[in-house]
């Protein structure tokens, strides 16, 4: 992923880390923040990387050069922003890649609405997994891919887990599950079907969406349930 | 007709009550109880009296949009005094709601008019400031 130009849009925390770790990578990147003060503050260690205007007016997007944009983000405080933006990136300009932070999870569906994928909600995040319970389930929710139907988790082989010093192939897995990597002893590996899962292994897990209790009643065991 | 008015500034406001005088169905939602009370000054009697309905929300809210009526609208206004409000709900209504007649205030007029041509009504304000200052202005007399 070399030489990307990225605009960003809000030169906040988000925005401002994002740019420097871009920058540091290689890319190319503009910033766009529509606060004079905040400006002046990025500006002394951007320079040249950060511009001041409305993202959402298009002479300020068309000024930061969109037309040659290969990614926008939108990662103002505000979603209505964050929203049009990435849809004139889009629709108007034909950007083909745009992402979205969403600040209230419930904005998420507008964004779903108006096609804006994806649309990363921090707090949403930070809700499923707790919304999962790490140590009941032992299970890591670690990616949705809804388009997809499919979703990725990480769990901890316990003890008396079923699958603990079993081979993969002879697991109780149901189908549309699959594990894809184990991490053990700090190096992760490709299963293969002769592949003994051992206790304390770290396992990444692919799946169709609702298969989770299946997977924990296999990889977790008993003792932590409840 | 059942007429939706999001924002109940100025421009709201006395599209709300006309709208109402000219006996259609209207509801108002707005963030400010204040948008309230000059509902019923403009209108000279009480909003609720004359048979107005208000909803106390923000636009982007689907709960304060249902409250105020949005499945039963048939004219949506956005009308709040923030552009970006106005072009996301409108496209809400639009969209999710499939509200029949929509229209949004937008100040911009670069944005007003593409959004025009992605099929979204706008009204521009400053376009037409615009048109009337050069006519007074350099016409001929």
């Amino acid at each position: 992923m070399a030489g990307l130009y990225v605009i960003i849009a809000g030169a906040g925390k988000v925005g401002w880390n994002l740019a420097r770790e871009l920058i540091e990578k290689g890319h190319e990147v503009t910033v766009l923040e529509q606060d004079r003060r905040r400006y002046l503050t990025v500006e002394q260690e951007l320079e040249h990387a950060v511009q001041y205007g409305d993202a959402t007016e298009l002479w300020v997007l068309e000024r930061a050069g969109i037309q040659r944009a290969d990614l926008v983000v939108a990662v103002t405080g505000d979603d209505e922003d964050n929203l049009l933006i990435c849809q004139v990136a889009k629709e108007k300009y034909l950007c083909e890649r745009i992402i979205a932070r969403v600040n209230n999870p419930r904005n998420l569906e507008h964004f779903k609405l108006m096609g804006i994928q994806p649309a990363v909600s921090a707090t949403d995040l930070i809700l499923r997994l707790i919304e999962h319970e790490v140590p009941r389930y032992g299970l890591v929710h670690l990616l949705d891919l809804p388009e997809e139907r499919l979703e990725i988790i990480e769990l901890v082989v316990a003890e008396d887990a079923p699958a603990a010093g079993r081979r993969v192939a002879e697991m109780a897995l149901p189908d549309g599950a699959l594990v894809i990597s184990v991490l053990r002893n700090g190096s992760g590996f490709v299963p293969k079907a002769d592949t003994v899962v051992e206790a304390g292994d770290e396992v990444l897990v692919v799946l169709d969406p609702g298969l989770e209790q299946d997977i924990t009643r296999e990889f977790v065991g008993n003792s932590s349930d409840g | 007709m059942f007429v939706l008015v999001v924002g109940a500034g100025r421009v709201g406001s006395s599209v709300a009550t006309s709208a109402l005088r000219a006996g259609h169905t209207v509801s108002v939602l707005d963030e400010d109880p204040l948008s309230h009370e000059r509902l019923d000054v403009e209108l000279g009697q009480s909003w609720e009296e004359a048979g107005g309905r208000f909803t106390i929300g923000t636009a982007l809210e689907l709960d304060a949009l249902i409250e105020a009526g949005i499945d039963e609208a048939e004219v949506f206004i956005a009308s709040t005094n923030g552009d970006n409000t106005n072009l996301v709900v409108s496209q809400i209504a639009q969209r999710r709601f499939k509200v029949p007649r929509v229209v949004a205030r937008v100040l911009d007029p670069r944005r007003a008019a593409w959004y025009a041509e992605q099929g979204l009504q706008t009204i521009c304000p400053t376009q037409i400031a615009i048109e009337q200052l050069q006519e007074a202005a350099l016409a001929e007399s």
